[in-house]
């Protein structure tokens, strides 16, 4: 594969990037507690977290387990948990 | 090749008599080339200035200052105090000084030069109500070295400053051209060998 | 000279020339910001766009910084964009010039060279473009007011070749070629338009097919990355003699391509300078010549891409070659001199004796030239060339 002239490559090549497997922690969702008011998907850095129809669903194909989601929920309806057979 | 060295101040419009009297002798026919000294910061109003203008038949390659003019202007006479005005004038040289004192007045010893004053303030005043004196200097610098003629002159002042203040620093420069041809056996402009 | 191709000759100042040229070259884009000795050209540019005489996109911006970047954002838009600078305003543009080069980006900026702070100092030299020597952008060094207008016409057709596609800058001395007035001619807008193909950029930043600039890259790609600016650099060097060459059919005037040589075929002493004291040192040549000393002057049109190979040639019957720096590299020396002895060594070529001069606009005069010789012939026949660069008329008093 030859070099591009400048470095100028195709866009939105980094969508293929599957950064959920740096996670250590995964963010789980207590439907009952979260009212879909959206603040977890407006702080979310990786755009890793979609409300759809008041729902909150974590794309983990992105989610790098960062916390932040869990940190901003108001109603305390997000907790980080170990992602079985990935941390310990 | 002819060097000219234009000594002003910072508003007097130095800088600009040096580039008028490219102007016109490149109008004239022959090769020209003017250009500023703004050491010391420079562009600052009433900080010493020095102007530089070379003529000659053929193109010019020098692109340096001119250390040994053959012409001298000096707009104000408060500069003698400031600056070695004289620094390497040829023998034989030419100086125009703006004043209406003559040389002998201005304390300038006689050496080998022409020392010319002239009153380019005084007709400043007169035709452009203002102490803007550069194109009355122009004038004078003119008739008595005979190297311009009016016309190319003329030019020069319409193209750097068309519209009125370009007629009216034309007629200061004309006033000032007859003033110092009828005089130039005497009256106010005064020779010293 | 081609006279249908003449617009006008007239004396004229030097950045107004440049302002005038710009007009007929006619860029997209052209981004602002004032710095004296320069800022006339942009006044003058100014004038032509709110006169309605020339349709460019007019940016004034707040920086020198932002002016290189507004004419990067433009060149990625495949526009031909254009802006001038000087001093610690080129040292601010520094970031996105390296930018600019390693995106294969050719936007055009003017140089007026002009000192270096500290202490502030308007005058000429060239520490300012010299201290970007390192980035890929073009930078040729011009003699005159003529050959900056023409050369300003030449390095677009370089800079926009798509084996080229690099920034570039015409370095032209502040005061002695910006603000003189010299006899110039100026070139009509069309004849200008025909010589000069419209920008064709190969990439082109456009909403309906995006794409990625400034992606990072790791070490498996980033020296190849770097050697293709490298290798471009120097293959632009036959886009410089090429387009020289078209710019004499077309419009009449050459200044040589990459080097200019004067006197040089017989010459025992070679002067080697860069900028408008070319001019002064061809005046001092020919008293020398008249004297029957063999001087010669090699001036350097092309800094970037550097013209090693014509150098070794044209040196090649020397016994000394004589650079004459108007910058250093503190601890290093003149700039030039040691880049000159680098392409030298081991080639069996001259002996190099380089001197810094002309700093901060410390005038440059024939006299200077003669003595210069006087003191290399000297130092030839005595056989004692210091390795070091010599400061010439170093007031050590002041020390």
């Amino acid at each position: 594969m030859k070099l591009n002239l400048g470095g100028v490559t195709e866009a939105g090549r980094s969508k293929q990037n599957r950064t959920g497997n740096w996670r250590y922690f995964l963010p789980v969702v207590d439907q009952k507690r979260c009212n879909g008011c959206g603040t977890c998907e407006l702080f979310c850095p990786d755009s890793a977290i979609e409300i759809n129809n008041k729902l909150c669903l974590i794309n983990t194909f992105y989610c790098k387990g960062c916390g932040i989601c869990a940190r901003e929920c108001p109603r305390s309806a997000i907790t980080m948990q170990v992602e079985r057979g990935v941390a310990v | 090749m002819v060097e000219i060295r234009v000594h002003g101040r910072g508003g007097q419009g130095s800088v600009v008599t040096a580039e008028l009297l490219a102007i016109a002798a490149f109008r004239a026919g022959k090769f020209s080339q003017a250009f500023p000294y703004l050491g010391g910061g420079g562009e600052r109003r009433g900080a010493p200035v020095q102007a530089f203008c070379r003529i000659d038949n053929k193109p010019i390659q020098l692109k340096c200052q001119i250390k040994q003019p053959d012409y001298l202007i000096v707009q104000d006479v408060s500069l003698f105090d400031v600056v070695d005005i004289f620094q390497g004038l040829k023998k034989g040289g030419f100086v125009l000084v703006n004043s209406a004192n003559g040389p002998r007045e201005l304390g300038i010893q006689a050496q080998d030069f022409r020392v010319y004053n002239f009153p380019a303030t005084e007709v400043a005043l007169e035709t452009l109500k203002r102490p803007v004196m550069n194109t009355a200097m122009i004038g004078a610098f003119a008739a008595l070295t005979g190297m311009f003629d009016l016309e190319s002159l003329k030019y020069a002042v319409g193209r750097k400053f068309p519209g009125e203040i370009g007629l009216s620093n034309v007629a200061a420069m004309e006033k000032a051209f007859r003033l110092a041809k009828g005089s130039s056996s005497g009256g106010s402009v005064t020779g010293e060998a | 000279m081609n006279p249908e191709a003449i617009k006008s000759k007239e004396i004229m100042q030097g950045s107004a020339a440049i302002a005038e040229t710009i007009k007929a070259i006619a860029p997209g884009v052209i981004a602002v910001y004032p710095i004296t000795p320069q800022t006339h050209i942009l006044e003058h540019l100014a004038r032509l766009v709110a006169d309605g005489q020339l349709k460019s996109k007019y940016i004034t911006v707040e920086s020198e910084f932002s002016a290189a970047s507004v004419i990067f954002g433009a060149a990625s838009a495949g526009v031909r964009s254009y802006t001038a600078s000087a001093s610690q305003g080129l040292l601010l543009m520094t970031e996105v010039i390296f930018n600019m080069a390693g995106t294969r980006l050719p936007a055009v900026i003017t140089a007026v060279n002009r000192s270096l702070s500290p202490p502030i100092n308007i005058q000429v030299d060239h520490q300012d473009t010299m201290t970007l020597r390192d980035s890929g952008i073009i930078q040729i060094y011009v003699e005159s007011i003529q050959e900056a207008v023409d050369t300003h016409i030449q390095i677009f057709k370089i800079a926009e070749d798509r084996e080229v596609l690099l920034p570039a800058m015409v370095c032209m001395d502040g005061w002695i070629l910006s603000h003189a007035y010299e006899p110039v001619t100026l070139w009509r807008d069309e004849a200008v338009q025909e010589f000069l193909p419209p920008f064709d950029p190969v990439f082109q930043v456009d909403p309906k097919n995006p794409l990625t600039y400034g992606a990072l890259t790791d070490d498996d790609k980033i020296t190849e990355f770097k050697y293709m600016v490298h290798d471009a650099l120097i293959r632009s060097k036959e886009k410089i003699k090429k387009v020289a060459g078209e710019f004499r059919d077309a419009f009449g005037n050459y200044y040589g391509d990459v080097i200019e040589k004067t006197y040089t075929e017989d010459a025992e002493l070679i002067l080697i300078a860069m900028g408008s004291m070319a001019g002064t040192i061809k005046a001092a040549l020919e008293k020398l010549r008249a004297q029957g000393k063999r001087v010669g002057l090699i001036k350097i049109r092309s800094f970037r891409p550097f013209p090693d190979q014509e150098l070794r040639t044209a040196l090649a019957g020397a016994k000394a070659a004589v650079v004459l720096d108007r910058s250093f590299s503190c601890s290093s020396g003149g700039i030039l001199g040691g880049e000159i002895k680098a392409c030298l060594y081991g080639q069996g070529g001259p002996q190099v004796i380089n001197y810094a001069l002309g700093i901060g606009g410390r005038e440059i005069y024939p006299e200077t030239v003669l003595e210069i010789v006087n003191q290399s012939e000297r130092l030839v026949e005595s056989g004692k060339i210091p390795p070091e660069t010599i400061f010439y008329n170093l007031n050590r008093e002041l020390l």
